[in-house]
């Protein structure tokens, strides 16, 4: 599984994209900054908007005021933090990270529909981390719009995943509505 | 009951379909252990001691016949020839390879069935009385609201992967059949002073290695709101139930460490958000779902008439007439009665039910109860409309398929855990000590005079076999590689709630009879006339049973 915090900021512009979104497999165009990073590590980046980057929360909401306009600098949420300091700031974040640091910990389902539901929330929603084939539905559902699929993982394979199932029971932050208006 | 409509079809096929695919890329050795292992749990797959372990749902305990016949074909052709009816009303086949459960699951959603969320760290089975609709003390039939929850449960996209499993289980009767203050969430149903249905939303309880009396976080809730109050209850649950430990990461560890008020704040804030929104209950949905649940049509008969029949019956045999007393229960309408079938004969494993037993059930099933089963968390099987004046003749019936014994509710009608000869979680065997107990107590006279007595046995701290919450509870641990029994007394599951106390070191597996008979030595020397076990010893307490046990 993928260590958010041992991820060298060029390794993952140089492999083979793994990144899915609108139902096909893209280049990924984001980079994400670990959480140990330094400002300083990124200033040059954000100043000439050279690169676009997915910051830590906490060093993206020390700069808040200079980046929540930012075309080029999202945001990303490890598993442990809520989306809630950004309840009024999400709304022109181009993109925001859930990271799984294990599939099985599912807090960030839930994150990503405070951000769609609560927040309203119209921006690319990524799933990152351990994101796989048989969660893809559910991450789909919960209102997020790309994945970025664990890198020793098939993405093919893992497209798949969106379309595992054709009808649903509940509301989800989705267009699906709840099966007993449809009956 | 619910009838399947083409949507829940197309769902349970593409799950099937999913689970093939699933299996398949971990047999090719595409999919990783630890990643198919949450994928087959929420598809009932275990893998036991000896072999795997599927356990098929059954929504709240209620099934037909043309269901129990399949799963008679399954038991006979892709395993050993039985079934067992679980604590938590559903069905466990205990030998079936992981190579045929794709196949198991197809023909199971031949007949409306599956194995979706019978495990895992998600909403589970949903659970009530098992004499839902037929109950004389009932409030309302709690069915529809649990099929409602069924819906909302099955596949939610956000509460997948929660920290730790999830048991819903509602209430809707005077006397508490359904354990609700033993769960994640009981709902209690509740009429108000107009007579319009409310829910009473409890949170927090559970069994496991921390027992624990549920608390009451809302009061009244209106029925429109029970499935976002409970989309609420469970996305706070999702966010801030603890990961880092599985012992500690059930709602119960959470709702304590932030104190019942906090929680429930903390859940209105999140209800706010939501309680308006597409899964707010309409009176069109719910009527539709009561419908399923409507009362078949009954035969007026003359409730009088019927009894003075019974009365002579019971004259030509007493057998009968012990059974009646026992396994059979008053039924809401005239002339009806609400059948148990008795699945603890003595050297049978609690809850065991061979293929040919299940086949001949479902014939009694069609022929006398409208085709309809439930499956008890006592794990004994209900036929819950059988006209009185079929009693005598269902009773002949059962009483040659070994169904009939005469000790519901007695001691010697356990609730047991598979244990240690099936379970790889288990730390001893529960199946010997039940039968032990059942052989050493043999006379039903013996048992009668003794009253009530839920004797409840878990072969390890998961308590499967609710330990906590029998009048005699049987806990099996491990003491250096040997099996040892601790014995708690005073645990009830009813509206008293109550958590049963530790009497004292445990016990080797041979000594656990003789204990028994100490404890309810006590119990008789103590006993006012009449009194219940439970009551002598809220009475008395445990230090006389500890006293004359160790002495």
């Amino acid at each position: 599984m993928p260590d958010l915090s041992e991820l060298s900021q060029s390794s993952e512009l140089s492999k083979p994209s793994n990144l899915i979104k609108d139902n096909q497999i893209i280049d990924n165009d984001w980079q994400i900054i670990a959480k140990d990073a330094e400002f300083s590590d990124v200033k040059l980046s954000i100043d000439d908007a050279s690169g676009q980057l997915l910051l830590p929360l906490a060093l993206w909401l020390e700069h808040a005021e200079q980046l929540k306009n930012s075309k080029t600098i999202g945001v990303w949420l490890d598993s442990d933090e809520s989306p809630e300091p950004l309840e009024t700031l999400c709304e022109s974040i181009p993109v925001i990270g859930i990271n799984f640091p294990v599939f099985a910990d599912g807090r960030g389902y839930s994150y990503a529909r405070t951000l769609r539901d609560y927040y309203n929330y119209s921006g690319d929603l990524r799933a990152i981390g351990d994101v796989l084939h048989d969660q893809m539905y559910f991450y789909k559902r919960c209102g997020f719009s790309s994945y970025l699929i664990r890198e020793d993982a098939n993405a093919e394979k893992a497209l798949a995943g969106l379309n595992d199932f054709s009808a649903d029971y509940q509301a989800g932050s989705d267009e699906s509505k709840p099966i007993f208006h449809k009956r | 009951m619910y009838i399947y409509d083409q949507h829940d079809r197309q769902m349970l096929n593409e799950r099937v379909a999913q689970f093939r695919g699933q299996t398949e890329r971990f047999l090719a050795g595409e999919l990783g252990e630890s990643e198919f292992l949450p994928l087959r749990l929420q598809n009932g797959l275990y893998i036991q001691r000896l072999a795997p372990m599927l356990r098929v749902a059954v929504p709240y305990g209620l099934y037909n016949t043309a269901q129990l016949r399949k799963l008679a074909h399954i038991a006979r052709h892709y395993d050993k020839g039985y079934i067992h009816v679980s604590t938590r009303q559903n069905f466990q086949l205990n030998w079936p390879r992981l190579e045929d459960v794709p196949d198991i699951l197809e023909e199971l959603a031949t007949v409306d069935m599956h194995a979706i969320q019978t495990s895992g760290n998600c909403i589970r089975n949903t659970t009530t009385d098992q004499y839902a609709g037929v109950a004389i003390d009932e409030i309302e039939d709690p069915r529809p609201w649990c099929e409602l929850i069924r819906q909302w449960s099955t596949f939610h996209p956000e509460f997948a992967l929660l920290p730790r499993k999830f048991k819903v289980a509602v209430c809707a009767t005077e006397e508490d059949r359904a354990a609700f203050k033993f769960h994640d969430i009981g709902v209690e149903l509740i009429h108000n002073d107009e007579g319009h249905t409310r829910f009473h939303i409890h949170v927090g309880g559970g069994l496991g290695r921390t027992p624990v009396i549920s608390q009451l976080i809302k009061r009244d809730l209106h029925w429109q709101h029970l499935i976002t109050y409970l989309e609420a209850v469970l996305r706070v649950y999702n966010q801030l139930g603890r990961r880092d430990n599985k012992y500690k990461a059930r709602i119960k560890i959470l709702v304590k460490a932030m104190g019942a008020e906090a929680f429930a704040a903390r859940v209105d804030q999140e209800w706010q958000k939501i309680k308006d929104d597409d899964n707010t209950l309409s009176e069109d949905a719910v009527n539709r779902v009561q419908a399923f649940f409507a009362p078949p049509n009954y035969e007026v008969l003359d409730d009088s008439s019927c009894n003075r029949e019974l009365a002579s019956q019971r004259l030509e045999s007493n057998d009968f007439g012990r059974w009646l007393d026992k396994n059979v229960q008053p039924h809401q309408k005239d002339g009806y009665a609400i059948v148990n079938l008795a699945l603890k004969p003595t050297g049978i494993a609690p809850g065991d039910i061979t293929d040919l037993q299940m086949e001949a059930v479902a014939d009694l099933a069609d022929e006398y109860s409208g085709g309809l089963l439930r499956n008890t968390h006592q794990q004994n099987i209900v036929l819950a409309d059988v006209k009185k004046t079929d009693l005598f003749a269902l009773w002949q019936r059962c009483d040659e398929l070994k169904l009939a014994t005469p000790n519901l509710g007695y001691l010697s009608d356990p609730i047991c855990c598979p244990g240690g000869d099936y379970c790889a979680l288990a730390n001893a065997k529960s199946i010997p000590i039940a039968e032990a107990i059942q052989r050493q107590f043999d006379d039903l006279d013996y048992l009668y005079d003794l009253g009530p007595i839920d004797l409840n046995i878990s072969g390890c701290m998961n308590a499967c076999g609710h330990h906590h919450v029998g009048h005699i509870g049987i806990l099996g641990v491990d003491k250096k590689g040997r099996e040892f029994y601790q014995i708690s007394l005073g645990g009830n599951m009813g509206r008293e709630a109550a958590i049963a106390k530790i009497l004292g070191p445990s016990f080797g597996p041979e000594e656990v009879p003789t204990v028994i008979e100490k404890v309810l030595d006590v119990f008789v020397k103590h006993r006012h006339p009449e009194e219940q076990f439970i009551d002598t010893y809220r009475r008395v307490g445990i230090a006389p049973f500890k006293e004359y046990v160790y002495a």
